[in-house]
């Protein structure tokens, strides 16, 4: 029943690790997207705030499908903006990190601006008080808090990304669920065996990540 | 509340705010134009590339109406099938006997671990082998099953955080005045729970409405993403004109139901009725990720 596993004609373990690969690129990118675009929204410049509000609302509400390929056609195919040239696979997978993180940052940005809002204001105007400008308030006072008591939320992001790397086959890119696509065609005799030993895969990534960061949410929250 | 984190700012405050709004536009105008004359150099700009939108109605009435009326439908199926499933699930995961709570369990964490895109791929894979579904039709078929299933499983803990955050002197007064288990689920917890989780829903919509672009894109279903395709392939390579019209249809869409979400969660709040606990849309959205 699993022989399809032993053909070596498919590289499972290859098409995860570009799927980890995606996961981890995009993460690292969207936390700082995301980080930067806290920053703006909560700011006291309104130019920025108001460019932060519209980014998160416009893109937090279009479907990642549609960032994700406008990215391929759009960027790539059609303005020939390849971010460093190599072959399509490369493009492809940069062309995906970029969409995701471009999607997660918003909310990434969503869940630290509800983590600000759990710091007590006192903190805030302690800091004021001994002199602090916005930006030392920011990253010496308030970050530090909010990331603590958001490691919870921040950790359902990360697994919502980790399964949105799907996403990434829609423009071809050879991660889990595409090589899923085509084993299913090639074995349809497999169909369960193939659908199981795939989802078994995404949750050995999302469950372990989920049961770890919601230890560490626990250790580092702020006791109020 | 959160101009608590800087002062009002002063006269030498307000001239640095100037300072800084002049390089941050610049720094985006760089950008617009930098990207503004990729465009004008791949004739991406060129007004026949944008006109059909505005000009041409046959855009409209025979691609994107039709394929947003296809995202509609599919969407409206998924969160029709998925809740009373989902309600199932999410009172089977309250529910006192193990063996009803612990498969109940599996079946929610199972779904929701893995991607919505794998089970739409399954879907029709599987309506491929067993069912003689028709070909052009089994696309819907298998993004409306992938959607219900995973939905389903979310709705179940949205269900189960609606009826736990009801006040526990509600299943109290219940026990006490002599109703079976069955009775004050019915009678007393599900209908508070339905007005405290029904702004959680609303939002879980819009999730639902941007999945169904995927189902669109690899799976061949004609809704409103779908249609790029079809667009490109009629009015000339205007692939960024047409995606930028369909993500503003789609934005628009979702920003409706956002604000509606946004709306009952104020008015639940406030309400009188009820016992004016609401399942926050920001706290369901946190279960793994059901929102992003």
């Amino acid at each position: 029943m699993f022989d399809f596993l032993d053909s070596g004609q498919y590289d499972l373990l290859g098409a995860f690790w570009v799927t980890v690969r995606l996961t981890v690129y995009s993460a690292i990118g969207s936390l700082i997207w995301g980080t930067l675009l806290a920053g703006m929204r909560v700011g006291p410049i309104p130019l920025m705030r108001a460019f932060g509000t519209g980014y998160v609302n416009v893109v937090r509400n279009t479907p990642l499908t549609i960032v994700v390929v406008g990215c391929s056609l759009g960027l790539h195919q059609t303005l020939q903006i390849t971010f460093g040239g190599g072959d399509s696979a490369d493009i492809g997978f940069r062309m995906a990190v970029l969409g995701l993180v471009a999607y997660t940052g918003t909310f990434v940005c969503e869940a630290l601006r509800s983590g600000i809002n759990t710091v007590p204001m006192g903190q805030a105007e302690a800091a004021r008080a001994l002199g602090l400008g916005f930006f030392q308030v920011l990253t010496l006072i308030i970050l530090p808090q909010a990331f603590r008591s958001v490691v919870a939320p921040l950790a359902n992001v990360l697994i919502a990304l980790t399964k949105n790397t799907t996403v990434a086959s829609a423009i071809g890119v050879a991660e889990a669920s595409l090589l899923m696509k085509e084993m299913i065609e090639n074995e349809a005799n497999a169909l369960f065996a193939i659908f199981a030993v795939v989802a078994f895969g995404f949750m050995v990534l999302t469950l372990p990540t989920g049961l770890l960061l919601g230890w560490v949410a626990k250790r580092v929250a702020v006791k109020r | 509340m959160t101009s608590v984190l800087y002062d009002a700012p002063g006269p030498k405050a307000k001239r640095r705010n100037i300072v800084y709004s002049v390089v941050f536009l610049l720094a985006f105008a760089l950008v617009a134009w930098w990207v503004l004359s990729a465009m004008a150099d791949k004739d991406q700009l060129a007004a026949e590339k944008w006109s059909p939108f505005v000009s041409d109605s046959r855009v409209w009435t025979t691609f994107l109406l039709p394929g947003l009326w296809e995202t509609v439908k599919a969407a409206a199926f998924a969160v029709v099938i998925a809740l009373p499933l989902g309600a199932v699930l999410g009172i089977g995961r309250l529910s006192d006997h193990a063996w009803v709570r612990v498969p109940a369990g599996a079946v929610v964490e199972f779904f929701r671990a893995i991607p919505v895109l794998l089970l739409m791929v399954f879907a029709n894979q599987a309506f491929a082998l067993f069912t003689d579904i028709e070909s052009e039709i089994r696309p819907m078929y298998a993004v409306i099953t992938g959607l219900v299933l995973y939905n389903a499983s979310v709705i179940a803990e949205i269900v189960r955080a609606g009826i736990l955050s009801l006040p526990n002197g509600q299943t109290d007064a219940a026990k006490a005045i002599g109703m079976r288990k069955g009775q004050t689920m019915t009678h007393v917890l599900l209908p508070q729970a339905v007005t405290a989780m029904l702004p959680a829903l609303v939002s879980q919509l819009v999730v639902i409405v941007k999945d169904t672009a995927l189902g669109g894109m690899v799976l061949g279903y004609g809704e409103l993403a779908y249609q790029a395709r079809t667009i490109t392939a009629n009015y000339g390579a205007n692939i960024i004109a047409t995606l930028t019209v369909i993500a503003l249809i789609y934005i628009l869409l979702n920003s409706a139901l956002t604000r509606l979400a946004s709306w009952l969660e104020q008015r639940v709040r406030q309400g009188k009725k009820g016992s004016g606990t609401v399942v926050a849309i920001e706290e369901i959205d946190t279960g793994v990720g059901s929102k992003v």
